[in-house]
């Protein structure tokens, strides 16, 4: 017998049908909705009398738009309000739970997934936005969908889909100290390119990913969109079981035993063919630092800006010119030479309580530097933010000199009113460093959360392993 | 859905690689609960010379004479001409709404991102995948004739360029045959209710914690 990839396993159990060509019927067995890419969807079902097909497979929350500033009084901008308000009165409409804006639960669509066991090892999971693939984090197979889709979720909890190419991103060995799941995931992306991963599930393993915490894992898949695969995946171990186990949504009692077994397959079987393998050294990677204007513009810290002059590849070249003069970059500049302005912690890429750990531990007993402007923390959900506080992760941030923010997307893509002015330039710990991505204008350099914490006290780009007084390990 | 078989059409050249959903519609529009109007506000920051933001009046802005949409030469383009991996980032169908919006019914590259790929058939729109070495003549040949119109029949499969040339091109044939007829994928499915029925309730045996 052939064996099958985890891919596979996900797939073939998911498969409500297939037509002669390979196109498939496809269930969803969970969906999590947002602000943005759903009114248009829930309009579509109103405007042609349909129901929604199984409520509670769905879970909702407000997180693009909402202000990471005081709510009490609500949202400023008329738009962004509105565009709350259709959520809340969707979700009542067609009685989907949601974690509004002043629910202690509320947080990014990514981060409260995996937080509440709304996501759990061996679902199909789809939202209206491309960094779904977090979730394979927990080996289920989740992709993010366009609007058309979402309706199509909603009315009949399926998607039309046809089944993508196997890759495995193998990272072997074991990473250095200090090495984080971004420097891993901006390495790989360096090497695949943003394109590399089209048309492909990437499933992420090696000694190196194992060694990573499930939060960690989260970090990695919620990048692999920008390798252009739509969905990342990661084995089921023991780590996973510990972190479902005890959830809201998880299940319970002889339910969990019964779950656990089938969970405890969800592993590629030994020797299976993947379409295209690729090893990456895990000894090899440094602290990552995007220099240009697509996440596969990427460096480690001690290297220098690349110089165009040496791009042979006429459209690389004149994409890497481009990229240069806006990021207003002189090509061979030490990276560790780059001075920033704002410092932004967090995203659905690094806002969990691990991420928010790690970037205390270089902010203890620091003070941001005098040329940062502004350098904020923003947790990704109403429970991380709780967790951290307990932690006392808070006082460290404030005082050294750090804004300590409400939970939400906020600076990632700047649709509340946290953003860079034009010509501004941040070491951000999100995922996309396109340009105008965090306010028009502003330029964007992705990091993990301690090198975000370490450009903060610093003013520049530095290796966090470098820091005088180093950082205590935990 | 909008139908679509075939349609002669001025090429605009968008001579970039990786052209993310951000560039193609900034999310200051992405706070829009409507599906329509996107149009003007397509490649906003590098159409216009000032900051867009929802509910401008777009005619009075001030223009960026550089950006290619500007220029009278592809004054009513349907067609879109674009270089690799275009429409990458997010998962926005805003992107494809503002393409149409503006006009674009077709969009021609080396390659696109999977999801606004995906998102351009839900909308009437055909993205069309050549090969580079293809995409770069077509680049110089737009380049070198102003009006340069191309003409893509999507039942054929071709698109015939001013010369006559004939380039075959591929689609997906469930696609194609959606495309064509303009069906909405969601009465498609709804025909297989039984299916998912009979799924689900298999699924809630086997696997009750889902349910
Ligand atoms: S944090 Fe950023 S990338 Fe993540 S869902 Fe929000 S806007 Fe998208």
């Amino acid at each position: 017998m052939v064996g099958k990839t985890l891919y596979d396993k996900l797939w073939d159990a998911h498969v409500v049908r297939t037509e002669e060509d390979g196109t498939t019927l496809l269930y969803i067995d969970r969906h999590l909705v947002h602000e943005v890419t759903s009114p248009q969807a829930f309009e579509g079902l109103r405007m042609a009398g349909r129901p929604l097909w199984r409520a509670s497979a769905n879970l909702a929350t407000a997180d693009h738009n909402v202000p990471t500033t005081d709510r009490s009084k609500g949202i400023a901008d008329p738009v962004s309000r509105l565009q709350v308000e259709t959520l809340d009165q969707n979700c009542n409409e067609f009685g989907i739970t949601e974690f509004d804006m002043h629910d202690p639960r509320q947080g990014i669509v990514h981060v409260i997934g995996p937080e509440q066991g709304a996501t759990l090892p061996g679902m199909t999971l789809v939202c209206g936005d491309s960094h779904t693939s977090t979730h394979g984090a927990l080996g289920a197979l989740a992709f993010g969908i366009g609007t058309s889709e979402v309706e199509h979720a909603l009315a009949t909890q399926c998607l039309i889909q046809k089944k993508s190419k196997s890759m495995l991103v193998s990272v072997d060995g074991q990473a250095g100290n200090g090495i984080t799941a971004k420097d891993i995931v901006l390495a790989i992306i360096g090497e695949l390119g943003t394109a590399g991963g089209t048309g492909y599930a990437i499933e992420f393993g090696g000694d190196a990913i194992r060694a990573l915490s499930i939060e960690g894992r989260m970090t990695v898949c919620n990048m692999a969109i920008e390798a252009g695969a739509r969905a990342g995946i990661v084995a089921v171990d023991e780590k996973t079981i510990n972190y479902v186990r005890g959830r809201p949504y998880a299940p319970k009692e002889d339910v969990w035993e019964k779950a656990v077994k089938v969970w405890n397959e969800l592993h590629s079987d030994e020797n299976v063919e993947f379409d295209h393998v690729v090893r990456i050294n895990a000894a090899d990677i440094k602290p990552q630092v995007t220099w240009g204007t697509s996440p596969e513009m990427v460096v480690a810290v001690d290297a220098r800006v690349p110089d165009p002059a040496e791009e042979r590849d006429t459209v690389k070249r004149e994409g890497m010119q481009a990229a240069l003069a806006y990021m207003d970059l002189q090509a061979n500049t030490p990276v560790n030479e780059i001075n920033v302005d704002k410092v932004f912690i967090g995203s659905c890429t690094n806002s969990r309580i691990e991420d928010m750990r790690a970037a205390a531990q270089v902010a203890k007993g620091r003070k941001v530097a005098s040329n940062i402007k502004l350098a904020m923390v923003v947790p990704g959900s109403g429970l991380v933010k709780k967790q951290a506080e307990a932690e006392g992760l808070d006082k460290i941030f404030t005082d050294a000199g750090f804004e300590w923010r409400e939970p939400g997307c906020s600076m990632c893509l700047a649709m509340n009113a946290d953003r860079l002015e034009p010509g501004e330039r941040c070491a951000s710990t999100s995922n996309r460093n396109f340009e105008g991505r965090q306010g028009q204008g502003g330029r964007t350099h992705l990091v993990s959360p301690a090198m975000a914490a370490a450009a903060a006290v610093t003013g520049h780009f530095v290796d966090v392993r470098e820091l005088e007084g180093g950082v205590a390990n935990g | 859905m909008d139908k679509f078989t075939s349609l002669k059409g001025i090429v605009t050249p968008l001579d970039r690689s990786n052209v993310d959903t951000d560039a193609i519609i900034p999310k200051q529009f992405l706070k829009s609960i409507k599906r329509s109007g996107f149009g003007p506000n397509l490649f906003d920051d590098w159409r216009y010379m000032d900051t867009g933001e929802p509910g401008m009046d777009n005619s009075t802005r001030p223009l960026n004479p550089d950006f290619v949409l500007n220029q009278d030469r592809f004054k009513g383009a349907s067609i879109l001409l674009a270089r690799k991996n275009f429409g990458c980032g997010s998962s926005r169908e805003h992107a494809p709404w503002a393409l149409q919006d503006y006009g674009f019914r077709v969009i021609i590259a080396p390659s696109f991102a999977d999801i606004f790929f995906n998102n351009c058939f839900k909308n009437g729109v055909l993205p069309i995948v050549l090969d580079a070495s293809v995409v770069d003549q077509l680049f110089n040949e737009v380049d070198a004739s102003p009006g340069y119109q191309l003409d893509v029949d999507l039942d054929a499969q071709t698109i015939t360029t001013p010369g006559g040339n004939v380039i075959s091109f591929e689609v997906d044939a469930f696609r194609k045959h959606c495309l064509l007829n303009g069906l909405d994928d969601i009465s498609l499915t709804l025909q297989h209710v039984d299916d998912i029925k009979a799924y689900e309730q298999r699924r809630r045996q086997d696997t009750p914690w889902l349910f």
